[in-house]
């Protein structure tokens, strides 16, 4: 793939199409790169934590961290790959496989108690005691039927996620 | 202007410049989960409306669109349009540009040579120097304008010297003083500068009165709010220039305006600027290229124009904060010059956001879980 601001050529487009299995067009695709070419000020082939949270949009979000530990290191086709649970094309599974993987840190396959009550710290951060928010968490789990010591696997995910419409979308704007 | 990638976090005196960002945003932006019934293991692992915000600022954002330089799109790929393109090419690159660079030194060995003489010379007599040295940096500022072929066009009233009232304006580019000042000597509030642009500043912009302000330092805010309030009281000062939006951007967009200015109890004059992009992009991109760069690429286009309006005064309304009557005159100036409105502060260029805005967003999340919480009770 070229570097920064080179232009991507229809081989890169089509390998980039192949490696997210479709989810964007390839126009989007052609967005996605100017856009990560915006980003990736350096021109180093990926975006540094520094360039992402140089977004103030993305630098207030609660899950801006653990998105950062993700997106590490991304080039552009991976990057795009990060980007396809948030395409309209995605499936339900995708977009859940891709909820699972911003629990499951040390992939692992598992979600355990922990993972869940780290992501439910970032989101409601110092505003709900730490006593408060195992004993919510514990409460839900065993209500749903799982014991506090058990964890998460995908399918108990899409099992809880599945049923009612999931959206979980992020435009691409064509120039 | 320093182009680091260091980004520090914002001393937290910045975060009483902005109003409810809330305010701004479209409704759908927020986290819109309404919450009913008893709380579930879904709505808790449920995180898609937090993701789908992540993921719209990564493909997408108002602030980085702001300073983008959009590059003029190519029209040489022809065989009969890219001769005529060379020929331009040569045209500038050869003849204009040489000739401006002659006009400029004309201007300076003119400026300087009355300059220095004035400014030792007339030591004793103050009001007669200044006078002098507010009509020489006008005409200096005239000859850099010349040096782009500036094509001016100046809409309203001329600024008139009276005492407590200061003019405000948006900022594409360092230039953007110069087009002004040719018509009025302003005395201008700016970043210290290093290089030669520094030394400009500190000796001839010193002649028509300068305050300096240091963007990395915290505790300077309430210096130059000090100096902003004396400079605006003194009687034979020149009226002071502002450029709220505190950085440069691209003339499509204006950032939010610093409420400083708003808060001196005087009259603000609002002035417009906007830059026609057909001949020259004025956009200062001061984290991609120096300003005697850019000050190189506007010699070498055929023309600068742009058109400013000098807008009706306004005064603060009874009842109304600095911050909103800093956001109206905005509104003024964005809708005279064609810009779009977004609700960041400038200075994020160079500083992270708040925390305070993400524990916003964690405030609403962990009100409702508990609200929920006790609606089961």
């Amino acid at each position: 793939m070229g570097n920064s601001s080179s232009m991507l050529t229809q081989y890169d487009i089509e390998e980039v199409q192949e490696h997210c299995n479709h989810t964007f067009t390839q126009q989007e695709i052609v967005s996605l790169y100017q856009r990560f070419c915006q980003l990736d000020r350096n021109g180093c082939g990926f975006i540094s934590a520094d360039e992402f949270l140089s977004v103030p949009e993305f630098a207030v979000n609660p899950l801006s961290q653990r998105l950062l530990k993700m997106l590490y290191g991304l080039n552009f086709k991976e990057f795009v790959a990060f980007l396809s649970a948030f395409s309209p094309r995605a499936t339900v599974e995708n977009k859940i496989e891709f909820i699972f993987k911003v629990y499951d840190t040390d992939c692992n396959g598992k979600v355990s108690f922990n993972d869940m009550l780290d992501v439910l710290r970032d989101l409601t951060g110092q505003f709900i005691s730490e006593q408060q928010r195992e004993q919510v968490l514990t409460e839900v789990l065993e209500e749903a039927g799982y014991q506090k010591d058990s964890s998460l696997v995908l399918s108990d995910f899409k099992k809880i996620l599945g049923n009612s419409g999931l959206k979980m979308e992020a435009e691409v704007h064509l120039d | 202007m320093s182009t680091t990638g260091k980004l520090k976090s914002s001393s937290s005196e910045l975060d009483f410049d902005r109003p409810n960002i809330e305010d701004y945003l479209p409704s759908g932006s927020t986290i819109q989960q309404e919450p009913h019934g008893k709380l579930c293991l879904r709505d808790l692992l449920n995180i898609s409306p937090t993701l789908s915000e992540a993921a719209g600022a990564i493909v997408d954002d108002s602030f980085t669109r702001c300073f983008k330089s959009n590059p003029p799109e190519p029209w040489n790929w022809n065989v009969y349009l890219f001769p005529l393109w060379c020929f331009g090419v040569l045209v500038r690159y050869l003849i204009l540009f040489p000739a401006r660079v002659l006009v400029l030194t004309i201007g300076w060995m003119i400026f300087l040579s009355s300059f220095i003489p004035v400014h030792f010379l007339l030591k004793g007599h103050d009001k007669l120097r200044r006078k002098i040295e507010r009509s020489l940096v006008e005409m200096m500022c005239s000859f850099f304008v010349a040096s782009w072929t500036g094509v001016v066009k100046y809409h309203g009233p001329r600024p008139s010297i009276r005492p407590k009232q200061v003019f405000v304006a948006n900022h594409t580019s360092m230039i953007d003083f110069i087009i002004l000042e040719q018509m009025t000597a302003f005395a201008v509030i700016m970043q210290k500068h290093p290089g030669w642009v520094g030394l400009l500043q500190s000796t001839i912009l010193e002649s028509v009165g300068c305050i300096w302000f240091n963007r990395s330092e915290a505790k300077d805010r309430e210096i130059v709010a000090k100096k902003l309030r004396e400079h605006v009281l003194g009687t034979d000062n020149n009226p002071l220039l502002i450029f709220p939006e505190g950085t440069c951007v691209n003339n499509h967009y204006t950032v939010m305006f610093k409420k400083g200015s708003f808060e001196l109890g005087c009259t603000v004059c609002p002035v417009a600027i906007k830059y026609n992009k057909i001949f020259v992009d004025a956009f200062w991109n001061s984290r991609k290229q120096s300003f005697s760069k850019h000050l190189l690429r506007l010699m070498t286009s055929w023309a600068v124009v742009c058109d400013v309006w000098y807008l009706e005064p306004q005064n603060q309304k009874p009842g109304e904060t600095a911050i909103e009557f800093a956001e109206r005159v905005r509104d003024i100036i964005s809708v005279r010059a064609g810009l779009k409105k977004v609700p960041w502060d400038g200075y994020l260029k160079y500083s992270h956001p708040s925390p305070k805005l993400k524990q916003g967003k964690q405030q609403n999340f962990a009100d409702s879980v508990l609200r929920r919480l006790e609606e089961e009770k």
